[in-house]
């Protein structure tokens, strides 16, 4: 089971860093499903199969599928993939890069030096369990997160309101001569 | 553990080897049933009641020029129609076929069904995309929207069957249906999984990702020989998984009277909704794009939270008495 781990946990390491060096947009997210994918496998073996199937149902199965049906629309040309090329000069990110190296680094040092209970140690979080927590002490967070989409469906609603237009082309003429 | 493991090969080849057949195979059971509904004698010359066209149809497939056209992104153009396949015939790995034959009872096995079946919606988004066609990106479009937004009511109508249940996991679904199938507690569940599955197969009539009239053939109208092959395969083992499905979740699985053993009543459950998957095809016109997400999203969705809350009221006045 460990060695699963650190095999899921390479790939989404290496899968995300992919989707970030990746000019092609469908490509990266092709690599962000992986990733997703990956972090699934991990949840899995920590003994959360139940955050596993949402992991892979909510992030992989439907907001990815938003994203790629978004970028489909944008009709990405080999002209987008050069300008891609332009923008990720080393000049930009070598900097950025440097630093977030010395936090890793720091990040590392102190998961290393810490006293971390021993991985024997995995409790199965079923999905009993999960609801126990999100409607017991997390209520808070869900009727927060519930008041938030509501405010976005509100908000879409809004913004995708129109009037009823007449569709019919021979009907539309007749009206516009009247 | 270690005694089972040949028998546990037994059962993965097994499974692999009969749904890859009654994909095959089902080329026959629609073209013939299609022309026995509409009148018509259908293929009947190639072998005995025209059983052979089975093979000359794969045969014709696997012959086929494949051709990649140059203006498609390659890579993603090859991944996508093994996608499709991959997922349907992972989603068989939870289905309990009869008592002991079942590839791993997961605890979360409903969840895996869900989660593989909102993976399979990448290989018409992807299909249609990588192919560079403007028929294509539409249909694939359509698809995604429509993969999407039936997912949601396909997910909640099955949590009717969760909550009488108390698991996720097929096998004790279906330990729990002895007494009464769900069909009758969860008729409104069963309705509204029925027609969210036809929609996530995208089946006549809601087959408006592929529409031949007006998009011809829409997210594979690039594809040629066998990676067209595949979308098919993939569609035809779509339909065999959902009427599994509805065979296990609402009609009791493996379970029926004693006169036939368990997993002939499985395969004729399931037989029998696949006619009706044909059947529908030669009786149902195909409705259009924005009619089909209206009726989606403001008569499915409400009517699937209403059957979740009257479900879960009931079960807990039940558990208070």
């Amino acid at each position: 089971m460990e060695l699963t781990f650190y095999i899921a946990a390479a790939v989404a390491i290496l899968s995300t860093v992919m989707v970030i060096t990746r000019y092609n947009m469908i490509h990266a997210l092709l690599y962000l499903v992986v990733s997703f994918l990956a972090v699934a496998v991990v949840f899995f073996t920590l003994g959360a199969p139940f955050m596993a199937a949402l992991e892979v149902i909510i992030y992989a199965g439907a907001i990815v599928v938003l994203i790629i049906f978004v970028i489909m629309m944008l009709n990405m040309t080999q002209e987008d993939v050069q300008r891609e090329k332009e923008w990720l000069q080393p000049a930009t990110w070598v900097g950025p890069a440097i630093l977030s190296a010395v936090l890793l680094a720091e990040l590392v040092y102190i998961v290393v030096a810490a006293d971390t209970p021993a991985a024997g140690a995995v409790v199965a979080v079923d999905a009993k369990f999960v609801g126990l927590a999100l409607f017991g002490p997390y209520i808070l967070g869900v009727q927060l997160s519930g008041i938030l989409l509501t405010a976005g469906i509100v908000g879409a609603y809004h913004l995708g309101r129109q009037k009823k237009k007449v569709i019919h082309r021979f009907l539309q003429e007749r009206s516009a001569a009247a | 553990m270690e005694a089972a493991t040949p028998n546990y090969f037994l059962i993965i080849g097994g499974v692999l080897f009969v749904m890859l057949n009654v994909a095959a195979a089902l080329i026959w059971v629609e073209r013939r049933l299609l022309a026995l509904f509409q009148d018509r004698y259908g293929p009947n010359r190639a072998g005995p009641l025209g059983l052979l066209i089975v093979a000359a149809d794969s045969i014709k497939l696997f012959f086929k020029q494949d051709w990649i056209p140059p203006f498609a992104d390659k890579p993603v153009f090859v991944l996508a129609p093994a996608i499709v396949v991959v997922t349907v015939l992972m989603s068989f790995v939870v289905i309990p076929f009869a008592p002991g034959i079942i590839v791993a009872d997961l605890n979360i096995g409903l969840l895996f069904f869900l989660a593989m079946s909102s993976m399979g919606a990448y290989s018409i988004i992807l299909g249609g995309w990588a192919s560079n066609n403007k028929y294509s990106l539409l249909g694939a479009m359509r698809g995604a929207a429509q993969m999407i937004s039936y997912e949601v009511f396909m997910g909640l109508a099955l949590m009717g069957v969760v909550l009488l249940t108390g698991s996720f996991s097929l096998v004790d679904i279906v330990e729990a249906q002895r007494g009464l199938w769900f069909i009758i507690p969860q008729i409104v569940g069963f309705v509204i999984f029925f027609i969210a599955g036809i929609a996530e197969t995208h089946r006549l009539p809601f087959d408006i990702p592929e529409a031949e009239s007006e998009l011809i053939a829409g997210f594979h109208s690039e594809y040629s020989g066998m990676k067209f092959g595949m979308f098919f395969i993939g569609e035809y083992m779509g339909i065999t998984l959902i009427s599994c499905m509805i065979a296990t979740l609402y009609f009791g699985g493996w379970l029926g009277p004693e006169f036939l053993p368990p997993i002939v009543w499985f395969i004729l459950k399931t037989a029998f909704f696949l006619m009706i998957f044909i059947l529908l095809r030669a009786s149902m016109p195909r409705p259009r794009y924005d009619q089909l997400m209206e009726f989606g999203w403001k008569v499915l969705l409400p009517l699937t939270l209403l059957n979740l809350v009257v479900t879960a009221g009931v079960v807990l006045w039940l558990n208070e008495n």
